[in-house]
């Protein structure tokens, strides 16, 4: 079995390098694909959306709709893996531990004990083993709010720059994961529970499919966001420009939810209790 | 571009991808992905794609990774085959 399916991989992998060989060399003008509509991005990207960075301009403006479902396709990978892995029940655990965290004492709880309160001397800890690593926590703490900062300038400077909705997203959704990490999965909940993480998932898609709507119902195309012009005040030109920036928030606020929902079901096998 | 970056990165990518299918420890195999998206992240970076390079070095090589140990914290270590 494993010497067909190795014989089957080579050749295909044959066919590919071989098929490679084909393709017009790197950087060819004169290829099929800088010949079509290639140059009419590079000229016209600048005077239709005022956006500097034609990449931008074309994954949100040109091709609007498809990243509007690449969108789609993310909160339903979120969905499915709500669906896949989240246990039904609540299952509370028997045993808990605690960690007095003056003297560094832990206590195994047993069931029908006396759990302690939230309070500043007993930390609840997960079952897997972990020492109190006060630098580990500071470190995190300082940097996470410059990594959600460095997060929303990549979301809003996607027009000048590379970036854009989905990159912001996702390191807005790192921040999150590293407080997961670094302290436990129920601090990383406190911050953005389960239900807000999906509401936002939610809300993410809603803005970027209801910026559509609306320019559908001032008259335009779907997605057409010059129609947004006497909303926003500005010329139809500029107005693509504010589009653009609107559906990429939309963007980076489905991915972030999407990829914290993903990572609290999968480091907690769906309990949603004691994480990685 | 120096083809000799080219070409050592080229090597890399290409060793790190056999590691991270033939090792047989998942956590390393993780690892070893998350570095080749890194190297991946720098090709693209070469070839004027920079868009693709930053969402590359934000999802393959960040992202990606921290699902992949999440899910070897929670199954097993060692793989089957």
């Amino acid at each position: 079995m494993k010497a067909s399916a190795s014989i089957v991989v080579v050749i295909l992998g044959a066919v590919l390098i071989f098929c490679s060989f084909g393709f017009p060399p790197w950087g060819d003008p004169e290829s099929a694909a800088s010949r079509h509509v290639s140059p009419y991005y590079i000229e016209k990207s600048m005077d239709d959306t005022s956006v500097p960075n034609i990449v931008t301009a074309v994954l949100a403006d040109y091709r609007g709709y498809d990243t509007m479902f690449e969108t789609i396709v993310i909160f339903t990978a979120g969905i499915a893996c709500i669906f896949l892995l989240r246990s039904p029940t609540r299952r509370r655990t028997d045993t808990r531990l605690y960690r007095h965290i003056p003297t560094g004492i832990t206590l195994r709880i047993e069931k029908g004990g006396k759990f302690p309160a939230d309070s500043v001397d007993f930390e609840r800890i997960d079952s897997v083993w972990v020492p109190y690593d006060l630098i580990v926590k500071t470190t995190c703490r300082l940097i996470v709010p410059f990594i959600q900062l460095f997060a929303l300038y990549v979301i809003a400077h996607g027009h000048h720059s590379p970036g854009g909705g989905f990159q912001g997203g996702v390191i807005l959704g790192a921040a999150m994961l590293l407080i997961a990490v670094a302290f436990d999965l129920r601090s990383a909940k406190r911050r953005l529970s389960e239900k807000t993480a999906a509401f936002l998932g939610t809300l993410g898609v809603v803005i970027y499919a209801g910026t559509g709507i609306v320019c559908a119902l001032l008259g335009a195309n779907y997605l057409d966001y010059s129609a947004l012009a006497p909303l926003l005040g500005v010329d139809p030109i500029t107005a693509r420009s504010h589009g653009i920036l609107i559906v990429e928030i939309g963007v980076g606020i489905a991915v972030m939810a999407v990829m914290v929902m993903l990572y609290y079901n999968i480091s907690s096998a769906g309990r949603q209790d004691e994480g990685l | 571009m120096i083809w000799q970056i080219e070409f050592i990165i080229f090597t890399i990518v290409i060793i790190l991808a056999i590691g991270a299918i033939s090792v047989k420890d998942l956590l390393s195999a993780a690892i070893l992905f998350g570095a080749y998206s890194f190297m991946m992240c720098l090709l693209w970076a070469i070839m004027g794609a920079v868009d693709v390079a930053f969402t590359e070095a934000s999802v393959g090589a960040g992202i990606s990774t921290v699902l992949f140990v999440a899910a070897v914290f929670r199954t097993t270590r060692r793989t089957k085959d």
